[in-house]
């Protein structure tokens, strides 16, 4: 007998019991729906913090001071006033390195006119909007020769506009105090919106590190180096490079720590990304059990089914089915209402995965893997479950089958 | 008249627990081409083991059985399925349709597992074509609730009849039905019989039922202790006529 045939008698038995037929489905189709919406759901998160690299810039390395110790008391990360901004010109130079920024932050009061804000006051170099990816909105950003003099100019966030002048205002041109010096408004930033760890990338405004080290701060030393370079796949080699460097020209001994730190973005996010895998593998697995329990349903009506459906076997076999006949009609009628269950969950789970998407605003990717794998899974639910009493069935003897009453 | 169905020394034995139950004990019977069966005797008195292994679903432990000079004594469980399909027809007292299946579905079946890969409008002429000679044309599309018992059995009849068996096996056909149904059943078994030739073996333990036969047989602890032809064999169409009144009422 033809597969086929096996395929429609098996589909003519499911039609004669509707009714248990979409019962015993609902269990797949829980279980393939929360499937794939718990995997959508984290693999959602996991390529909105890639989204948020790439638009960091893959190739970015940050070289951060390292932490200060003074007579056996330890400052803690940046503390130490060892990397100069002469660290920073001489990475620039080195193979690989695209654009360098020296950066040294430090908050402020701002003040414009009656208003007053208190943000990060964040003085780098003109490569940074080249390396972070910053568009001007207004104006322009500061100029090499604005570094060098260590003029006092700032280009401000959207959101520090906002605070001082208003979102319609044009502020380019006007002053503005910070810690009471005044500064010339040059640029406003376009708004970049919030890093996935809900910080305001807007909130913020940029001045000459040159300035911060001079006419704010008072100090020779810088916080960081932003280094892009100038290929993703040499990241790595160019963080060495510049690791190397830095411990000759601050004449570390080999066995010294360093006294700076070398990361790269793609480091510092796979941290995070872990976490969301993590995540994703719980989410899954609980969703796993409820598709184990759905296989677990399909087993317990399909046992029920062989013993209602006893004489009807006796009869087949009477008029000449084969065990084998047998059990692949029963084993067909548990594939199909796990695949059955298992289209309509995959439907279900791309719907719920919207509905959060919509409603919840989370990010959720539906990826053609998980769809794959919970249908795989749905079918081998179906064959492992429906094995035993299809078996069951198949060596049932025709003579007490059709005696049963 | 060649012989259809050959049986020489059929010994059957079952072990029920402890206890060894010799259900057959030796039958001879041979049964020609054409013959109208009618196997009789008591609950126990192994008519029914008789019948398994005639109808294939059981096999002998020892002895022979050639069905149309083939011994299927000692076939495997899916050679003796095949045999079932195509050379047997069984008739049952329950009817065992599939309920919530169509008349002409339910004839369908045995088609299904013969495997020659025919075609649904091919089946569904057969079908139609067997349905038409036990009279049901008409409720080809009607399920087995919508059918009286006597239509029940009418289909259960086309369908042994689809695959063009040797033998007809009717395992106490009329059981479950009132005088006059009962009637028109066997009325349609001889006709088969008659206009076909199809060789029927009836099961019953009513003597009046046996004696639509031609050949009677009576079965006792194991053992053919009668086998006789039936001399004033009654005639179901000529009954039949003299009924109609009955339906009247």
């Amino acid at each position: 007998m033809s597969l086929l045939m096996i395929f429609r008698i098996a589909l003519k038995a499911m039609g004669r019991n509707k009714m248990r037929t979409a019962l015993t489905m609902l269990g797949m189709i829980i279980g393939v729906a929360a499937v794939i919406t718990m995997v959508a759901l984290g693999t959602g998160a996991q390529s909105s913090i890639e989204a948020q690299i790439q638009s960091a810039g893959t190739n970015v390395i940050i070289v951060s001071a390292g932490n200060f110790m003074a007579g056996g008391v330890r400052q803690g990360q940046g503390a130490a006033s060892t990397l100069l901004p002469e660290d920073a010109a001489a990475i620039a130079p080195l193979p690989g390195v695209q654009y360098v920024a020296a950066g040294l932050n430090t908050r402020g009061q701002l003040v414009a006119g009656n208003q007053n804000w208190n943000t990060q006051v964040q003085g780098t170099d003109v490569d940074l909007p080249l390396i972070q990816a910053w568009q001007i909105e207004r104006g322009a950003f500061f100029t090499p020769q604005d570094v060098t003099t260590a003029a006092k100019v700032a280009v401000i966030g959207s959101v520090v506009r906002d605070q001082l002048f208003g979102p319609d205002a044009n502020p380019v041109g006007q002053v503005m105090r910070i810690q009471k010096q005044p500064f010339n408004i040059v640029g406003v930033l376009a708004a970049k919106g919030q890093t996935s760890m809900g910080q305001d990338r807007d909130d913020v405004v940029m001045v000459p590190y040159t300035t911060v080290m001079k006419k704010i701060r008072g100090v020779t030393f810088i916080n960081n180096v932003t280094v892009s370079a100038a290929s993703s796949n040499e990241v790595k080699v160019v963080a060495d490079r510049i690791a190397t460097l830095l411990r000759v020209r601050h004449r570390l001994q080999p066995g010294d720590p360093d006294d700076f730190m070398v990361r790269t973005i793609e480091e510092m996010a796979s941290v995070r990304k872990e976490a969301t895998q993590t995540m994703t593998a719980l989410l899954a697995s609980i969703a796993g059990v409820s598709l184990l329990v759905g296989g677990i349903g399909i087993m317990n009506i399909m046992l029920v089914s062989v013993t209602e459906r006893t004489r009807e076997i006796g009869l087949r076999m009477a008029i000449g089915a084969r065990g084998r006949d047998v059990l692949l009609q029963f084993l067909v009628e548990a594939v199909v209402l796990s695949l059955f269950g298992g289209a309509i969950g995959i439907a279900l789970g791309f719907g719920l995965s919207r509905g959060i998407t919509f409603w919840m605003e989370w990010p959720t990717t539906v990826s053609t893997n998980a769809v794959a794998v919970a249908f795989g899974f749905a079918a081998a639910t179906g064959v492992f479950f429906g094995f035993y009493p299809a078996r069951k069935a198949a060596a049932l003897d025709p003579i007490d089958a059709l005696r049963y009453e | 008249m060649p012989t259809v169905i050959s049986v020489k020394n059929l010994i059957k034995t079952y072990a029920v627990g402890e206890v060894e139950v010799r259900a057959l004990r030796g039958v001879n019977l041979d049964v020609e081409r054409g013959e109208f069966l009618a196997v009789t005797g008591p609950s126990g008195s192994g008519k029914s083991t008789f019948m398994h292994i005639v109808g294939c679903l059981d096999r002998p432990t020892s002895g022979q059985y050639f069905l149309d000079g083939q011994d299927v004594s000692r076939m495997s469980r899916d050679q003796l399925a095949s045999i079932r399909n195509k050379k047997i027809g069984f008739v049952f007292q329950g009817f065992n349709l599939l309920s919530r299946t169509s008349a002409l579905d339910n004839v369908e079946l045995p088609l299904l597992y013969a495997g020659s890969g025919m075609k649904g409008p091919e089946r569904h002429k057969r079908a139609m074509e067997v349905l038409k000679a036990v009279g049901l044309e008409d409720r080809a599309d009607h399920h087995p609730n919508q059918l009286s018992g006597g239509q029940q059995q009418r289909v259960a009849i086309a369908r042994s009849l689809i695959n063009n068996p040797s033998i007809l096996l009717a395992d106490e056909p009329t059981g479950n039905l009132d005088t006059r149904t009962s009637i028109e059943v066997m009325d349609i078994f001889q006709r088969l019989n008659r206009e076909r030739g199809i060789t029927v073996l009836l099961i019953t333990h009513e003597h009046d039922i046996a004696e639509y036969g031609t050949r009677m047989v009576q079965f006792r602890d194991g053992q053919v202790v009668m086998d006789r032809p039936i001399q004033r064999r009654r005639l179901a169409q000529d009954e039949l006529v003299t009924l109609p009144a009955a339906q009247a009422v």
